[in-house]
């Protein structure tokens, strides 16, 4: 049982990270007695998992997941929507809307219409068809105020961080609302634009650097420095929470 | 654009025992994995064109003409005749054959037949040369594909070559810069005699002479094209498999084995 | 205007036109990420080839009766600028563009997990700027490192290079007058990892020795391109890139005001 590298060591598609009694974890293949990579990133060991955090990779939609959408069709019964992954979902009239939907009386583009943007759940998906959608639970639904920025899917959890404990920080630090799509898709609604500002750039740098360490002490540090630079703040850094 | 085949599907209890088969070295057909299917090549058969041949490579049936006029030569070759390859897969000889502009398998057949008689020289291009810089004659390849049974690379470039050796070119004179038509043809010039052999992989076996069900099935296959001093002057991998090293070096030799046999049939 | 054939193409000191040795390649620079559209791109410039590679996909194979059930459809396109060869090259696809095309994507397409993206398809560009030699080789290189700069799963990173005959000497890495007046010409990309050769092609005379020596030779520039792709993708996403405050606030937020006004995700 031989491991080929050393934590977060960076690994091309077909470098040999393991060989013999592992898992081939996300975005490894193996092969024969042998593990790969088979995308950019880089390699760590869970357990007996051997996995590669991808540096890009379009979303891959999991039942469970949020998702942040937008609607980019109507057909009689429903709206496909695009969440950024290679299959278009699908979601139904009657994961939308409670009561009873009476196809002559209402008009399906009442409730969501073309362009808007949805915070939503993914309830089933399948090889055989694209994933399908609800936005029937609590916060869910049409997004109308605040802005959404795209980052790679891969990052997300990173900013979230362990137990949530990143994405705090940042709705602490900048006082914004923020919602993260595991699409890569983030939703800020702060009080002020300067807020959102402040956290799409934390949000931004987190992206860029998600593969280093020390990086909650860096964005509280960036959050604070950036505050003091506006004048919304007189206090210097502090040293970093946990997390 | 060129965009992945859908592939006929093949029912998995035939797929299945082809490939068991196949382990055992034997076909569908009988016939040994380096066993060409029976091969009848007919020379002359359209009158009106300068050359022509009918091949027959088991139920592949491959029609190639050769059509010869005059034009000016390329500039950068004042003293070489043209050649051109041109081959159509013709909707009657497949229902996967559609009518239009030349697929990119037509495209590709017709640049790997070409490829094989051009890098041989199997045509002796200077020798049709009549007026250097000014006047030289055209050669036109048509490889015409009648019915598809596997294999239209060999059976094409059989077809061609034949066709190229049935073909005759006028006697001309040239008279003051003028060219003047005389009576009577000789035979179109040739100094080699190009073969290819298609070699198919299937479940890591190498196959030769690929009938269709053996295409569909099939992940790779390999076009070698040799000429008379055993010299390699063409070579095509295609399909979405691979081959390894091994494999090459194997198909290697079998090429030039096969290609002695084709080629006493060409010659009759 | 065609090219004038050198009168020599190798020197007696062994040295061709370009002063390289037999079995040298030519400068190889390779860029990944230069294009901010695509979901993956590279550049590659190989002696004076330039060629641009760009990747978008998966995404759902429209119309959907074109999709396969069980896999990715590729569409490949290999395509030459007008201004990238010395007499302008029609901007129709000629019939070597389109055999290409072919042989490219059939070179590609074994190193993507396209089953794990069934109904969807990736395009795959090449465009050749400049052309001086073995663009179908230095293509595959960069369109193998646009597809892995998109996050598609790969087994390898396919890696494709030529050798030939000049002067009667077996060769690596053709440029233009090599293969224009040189014997013979052989291309091949293989998945560097097993040594799976995924393109094969020839034209010219080579007897039997000479074939396995030109073989042997191009697959040792493929390893050696391979080792230039990993470092390319290294000097792309190992360094902690700064951000900028103004220009990515400005250019990657999308507002979502009220809710008469569409948004974009």
């Amino acid at each position: 049982m031989t491991l080929l590298f050393e934590k977060n060591k960076f690994v091309t598609p077909g470098d040999q990270l393991a060989e013999g009694d592992f898992i081939p974890g996300n975005n490894t293949y193996r092969d024969g007695e042998k593990i790969f990579a088979s995308r950019i990133g880089l390699a760590n060991l869970d357990g007996k998992t051997v996995y590669v955090v991808a540096v890009k990779g379009c979303y891959v939609p999991n039942i469970g997941d949020f998702i942040i959408g937008k609607v980019i069709d109507m057909t009689t019964s429903g709206w496909i929507v695009d969440i950024n992954s290679p299959y278009d979902a699908m979601l139904s009239v009657s994961e939308a809307v409670e009561r009873q939907f009476n196809t002559q009386r209402d008009a399906l583009s009442r409730i969501y219409n073309i362009g808007d943007l949805l915070m939503a759940k993914i309830i089933a998906y399948d090889r055989t068809r694209g994933p399908v959608l609800t936005t029937l639970d609590r916060g869910l639904g049409k997004i109308t105020r605040g802005r959404v920025i795209s980052i790679t899917p891969t990052k997300i959890p990173r900013l979230i961080g362990k137990k949530g404990s990143m994405v705090n920080l940042l709705k602490t630090e900048t006082n914004c609302y923020i919602n993260v799509g595991q699409n890569g898709m983030v939703l800020i609604s702060g009080s002020t634009p300067e807020d959102e500002d402040l956290a799409i750039l934390a949000i931004l740098k987190i992206e860029a650097e998600a593969h280093t360490s020390g990086l909650t002490e860096r964005i509280s540090a960036l959050i604070n420095d950036m505050k003091i630079k506006r004048g919304l703040t007189n206090v210097q850094s502090k040293t970093g929470e946990t997390g | 654009m060129s965009v992945t085949p859908s592939t006929e599907i093949v029912a998995k209890i035939r797929q299945r025992h082809l490939i068991e088969l196949i382990a055992r070295g034997k076909r569908l057909d009988g016939r040994d994995l380096a066993d060409y299917r029976e091969i009848k090549i007919e020379s002359g058969v359209i009158g009106k064109a300068e050359g022509s041949a009918l091949v027959n490579l088991g139920n592949t049936k491959v029609m190639a003409g050769v059509k010869i006029s005059t034009g000016e030569p390329f500039p950068d070759t004042p003293n070489e005749g043209i050649l051109t390859v041109n081959a159509e897969l013709v909707p009657l000889a497949s229902p996967t054959f559609e009518l239009g502009p030349p697929s990119e398998n037509a495209i590709e057949l017709a640049r790997v037949v070409d490829r094989g008689i051009r890098e041989s020289k199997a045509i002796d291009l200077e020798k049709l040369c009549i007026v250097p810089g000014k006047n030289v004659f055209v050669v036109f390849i048509d490889v015409y594909i009648l019915n598809h049974d596997g294999n239209l690379v060999d059976a094409s470039a059989l077809a061609a070559l034949a066709a190229v050796l049935n073909a005759k070119i006028p006697n001309y004179e040239v008279k003051e810069g003028a060219v003047q038509i005389k009576e009577g043809h000789s035979k179109l010039p040739t100094k080699n005699l190009p073969i290819t052999v298609t070699i198919a992989k299937i479940d890591g076996k190498l196959l030769v002479d690929p009938f269709l069900l053996e295409e569909q099935v099939m992940d790779a296959k390999i076009s070698i094209t040799i000429d008379q001093d055993e010299k390699i002057c063409a070579m095509q991998k295609s399909g979405l498999g691979i081959f390894t090293l091994e494999m090459i070096q194997e198909s290697m030799k079998t090429v030039l084995e096969k290609s002695k046999q084709l080629r006493k049939i060409v010659t009759g | 205007m065609s090219k004038v054939k050198p009168e020599k193409l190798v020197d007696e000191k062994g040295l061709r036109i370009d002063g390289r040795k037999l079995d040298q390649l030519r400068p190889i620079k390779l860029e990944v990420d230069v294009l901010e559209n695509a979901d993956g791109s590279a550049y590659i410039e190989q002696g004076k080839n330039k060629i641009l590679a760009a990747v978008y996909g998966p995404k759902e194979t429209q119309p959907k009766h074109l999709a396969l059930p069980d896999r990715a459809v590729i569409r490949c396109r290999y395509h030459m600028a007008p201004f990238s060869t010395q007499t302008r090259k029609n901007p129709a696809p000629s019939r070597r563009e389109i055999e290409l095309s072919k042989i490219v994507r059939e070179s590609l397409e074994p190193a993507i997990f396209t089953e794990l993206y069934p109904r969807t398809t990736i395009d795959v560009f090449i465009e050749v700027l400049q052309s001086d030699g073995g663009t179908r080789c230095s293509g595959i290189t960069a369109a193998a490192l646009a597809i892995a700069d998109a996050g598609i799963p790969l087994r390898d990173l396919v890696v494709a290079c030529a050798a030939g005959k000049a002067d009667g000497h077996i060769v690596l890495d053709l440029n233009d007058e090599e293969d224009q007046f040189g014997q013979a010409d052989l291309p091949v990309a293989m998945l560097p990892r097993t040594g799976e050769i995924t393109l094969l092609q020839m034209d010219g005379n080579l007897s039997h020795g000479e074939f396995e020596k030109a073989l042997n030779l191009a697959i040792e520039g493929c390893k050696q391109i391979h080792a230039m792709q990993k470092e390319a993708l290294k000097n792309e996403y190992v360094l902690v890139k700064e951000v900028a405050e103004e220009t990515v606030v400005a250019e990657e937020t999308v507002k979502v005001e009220k809710e008469e006004e569409g948004g974009e995700a």
